[in-house]
């Protein structure tokens, strides 16, 4: 017998959560094998199981959190109890049927009269993959439809067949009839992982934590020209304006610790790394993963490693303490042209800074109208950990550093 | 346009280039005084001369060996191996040797090696005789492996082969040298990696190449009579395969068969079914099916050997267990 325990993930992480057990009980579990997905800080991770055996007992169910350490499933020899191995499945079915509920309550009153079923209920349906996919373009339910192809698998014909039955949504109207145009109902899509994820920890967050917010106008004139001196330098190692940013908040957070702390409710957890999570996004979502030691990167550094990140992030290569270790983090959306971002703080963290576009704004230099190069920046933070004039305080020594950029290099 | 056999494809196409370009020459057993065991290269020996023309000793190995040294030093050799059952004798220098020389010299040495040989069984040679392992060649990468089923086919596509710059295998199906077809006079070129649909269906797909073309013909004539329409395509060619093709239909068909000589474990047809599966999943409307040698070694009884082989009746009674 052994105790699979939740595994600690990166230097941070006190507890995980649950997400889905991959195994039953009862199940036989190789050694490496992926038994249960957790999801930790930042990331979800599937963990493994150190040792062969069979599963048990699973101890917490899916959804819990647990603190690392803790026993979450029990690993022995024997094979497990099958009394203990329906009731998990019966509960892991309840979702999908759930889902199924809504889907059909959203369907409008007027169904077709039901058709008698061709299978026992729970039979699994059997049927080709064109069958498969026709119905879900067409909405045609397999469940109600026998198979005529070998070993009665529903193929294609009984698909196309039924689809010649079924009643056929309303066509839309043709343009120009003067008929009123009518509610269609919504319908649910499952949402993926990841954003499941970011709609539990920006709830969380946004709940949780009371924000406060400040902004600065940064003028980025001289900035933009010390970047492209610098990378007319040097071709190979590019600096962005983000990696600027980036090490201009890097070198902020080591004067105005309290935005790279914690609060919690036993003291303010002080952090020894300043570790600046950069916001990229992804076709599914986003992530922030951490550059580690920010403010201890020349810049020419910090543009290299944030392009590997970047990278990593795209191919799903991160490493645990990448997910979880950050202790700040910099969102910017800057290259889609909007002028301020006002962001949602990360759990587990205290600030984050929103990052707009640097665009040519007019401004008043000794009394004279100017055009220079400007930028928004927007801090959030968490009033917990500082109060408003920290934060005014701290945006002001990030502006000064962007605004005389040599700091930056020094 | 002329009526030939596909032995007769084959010794033109070669006598052809032979003429036209003197750096070929070929080596092999029993080619030149006796004219080759399966009578391609016969009357060579007296217009080209045993420089070109070379009788080897029983010496699989050294011939592949040879051949690839020449190669590699500018020549165009061909070597013929008698069937495809002794070329393993020779599977190290077509493995370790042939295949990989491009790649471990960083392209700075290539060898234009045609290998030539026979493959099939059907005739009672029994178990050492009658394999067709021309799909553990097709495992190899580094090397072309085409296997003609026709003699239009046959010598268009060993022409192309003598004018790649890499090593080419060439499987010519021994069931397949008497059979005739029409053949243009002048000198034309079948490209290498490109399948042929060589009848036009819509409930399934049969995939099939060398001697299984003729058997997939025969199995969609008799469907027809069901009315069950059968595409036929002729891979000709194994690597490069031409994977585009064969999707295409069988996103149209929504079915596919995979015909071979070969063993079915393990089998190239397993491979061509598994792509299928990868990159059409959503259009099939039954399993991939495979029509391939039964798993034991070629027996020397003919009726058994005939049951162990597969046929146009197996074609049809699987397409029919699909629909």
């Amino acid at each position: 017998m052994a105790e699979v325990l939740m595994p600690q993930m990166g230097a941070d992480m006190s507890e995980g959560v649950l997400l889905r057990w991959l195994v039953a009980p009862g199940d036989r579990v190789e050694r490496g094998q992926a038994i249960a997905e957790i999801e930790t800080d930042k990331a979800n991770i599937e963990i493994e199981a150190f040792e062969a055996g069979t599963l048990q007992r699973t101890l917490v169910a899916e959804g819990a959190t647990v603190p690392v350490g803790a026993p979450i499933a029990i690993l022995g020899e024997g094979g497990g109890a099958p009394a203990a191995s329906a009731a998990p499945a019966t509960a892991a079915a309840a979702p999908a049927s759930t889902v199924a509920a809504i889907v059909a309550a959203a369907t409008p009153a007027a169904a077709p009269a039901p058709v008698a079923p061709m299978r026992a209920v729970g039979e699994r349906v059997i049927a080709s993959p064109v069958a498969r996919r026709m119905a879900q373009d067409t909405g045609v339910d397999l469940s109600t439809l026998s198979g005529s192809g070998p070993g009665r698998r529903i193929v294609r014909r009984d698909v196309e067949a039924a689809k010649g039955r079924a009643p056929v949504a309303a066509a839309p109207a043709a343009a120009g009839n003067g008929a009123a145009p009518a509610a269609v109902a919504a319908h649910l899509e499952p949402l993926s992982r990841m954003r499941q994820t970011i709609a539990r920890r920006m709830g969380a967050s946004k709940r949780e934590m009371p924000h406060y917010y400040t902004t600065v106008d940064v003028d980025m004139t001289d900035a933009v020209a010390l970047r492209r001196q610098m990378n007319a330098l040097d071709e190979q190692s590019k600096v962005s304006v983000n990696d600027l940013i980036v090490r201009a908040a890097a070198l902020g957070l080591a004067l105005h610790p309290e935005f790279n702390n914690r609060y919690t409710e036993e003291g303010m957890s002080v952090r020894p790394q300043i570790n600046v999570c950069i916001a990229i996004a992804l076709e599914e979502g986003l992530i922030a993963p951490a550059l580690l030691d920010t403010n201890r990167l020349s810049l020419r550094d910090l543009g290299q490693r944030t392009r590997d990140l970047a990278e990593r992030a795209r191919s799903g290569k991160l490493t645990p303490e990448e997910y979880s270790a950050g202790t700040f983090t910099i969102s910017n959306l800057g290259m889609y042209g909007i002028d301020v971002l006002i962001p949602i703080i990360q759990p587990n963290q205290s600030a984050i800074l929103g990052v707009g576009a640097v665009k040519p704004r007019a401004v008043v230099r000794d009394g004279q109208i100017v055009a220079r190069d400007m930028m928004t920046l927007a801090l959030a933070a968490d009033h917990r950990a500082s109060d408003g004039a920290q934060g005014a305080q701290f945006l002001a020594v990030v502006r000064d550093m962007l605004e005389q950029p040599l700091r930056l290099v020094l | 346009m002329a009526e030939i056999t596909f032995r007769e494809a084959l010794r033109s196409t070669l006598i052809d280039q032979f003429r036209k370009d003197e750096r070929y020459f070929m080596m092999g057993e029993d080619i030149g005084a006796y004219g080759g065991s399966y009578a391609v290269t016969r009357g060579m020996l007296e217009e080209f001369g045993d420089r070109r023309i070379m009788d080897t000793p029983i010496a699989e190995s050294v011939i592949m060996g040879a051949g690839i040294g020449a190669a590699m030093a500018g020549l165009r050799p061909i070597v013929e191996v008698m069937t495809i059952n002794f070329s393993l004798l020779a599977l190290d220098q077509v493995v370790n040797v042939a295949s990989c020389v491009r790649y471990m010299s960083g392209g700075q040495v290539q060898a234009p090696l045609l290998i030539r040989m026979a493959t099939g069984g059907g005739r009672q040679l029994a178990a050492t005789h009658s394999h067709s392992l021309e799909g553990w060649y097709a495992h190899l990468p580094g090397l072309k492996v085409v296997t003609p089923s026709n003699p239009y086919d046959a010598a268009g596509m060993l022409r192309a082969a003598m004018r790649e710059d890499d090593p080419v295998l060439f499987v010519e199906h021994a069931a397949l040298y008497p059979g005739k077809g029409e053949v243009p006079e002048e000198p034309y070129e079948v490209p290498l990696g490109k399948a042929n649909v060589v009848r036009e269906g819509k409930d399934v797909t049969v995939v099939c190449w060398s001697r299984g073309v003729g058997l997939g013909q025969e199995a969609a004539t008799q469907l027809e009579r069901d009315g069950i329409s059968a595409e036929i395509i002729d891979v000709r060619s194994m690597r490069p395969f031409d994977l585009d093709t064969i999707v295409t239909s069988v996103k149209k068909t929504g079915r596919a068969v995979v015909v071979e000589d070969d063993w079915r474990f393990g089998g190239f047809a397993g491979e061509v079914a598994a792509l299928i599966s990868e990159h059409a999943f959503d259009y099939l409307d039954a399993p991939v099916r495979r029509v391939a040698a039964e798993d034991v070694p070629a027996p020397y009884n003919r009726l058994l050997e005939q049951a162990s082989m597969p046929n146009e009746t197996k074609i049809v009674n699987t397409v029919k267990a699909m629909i």
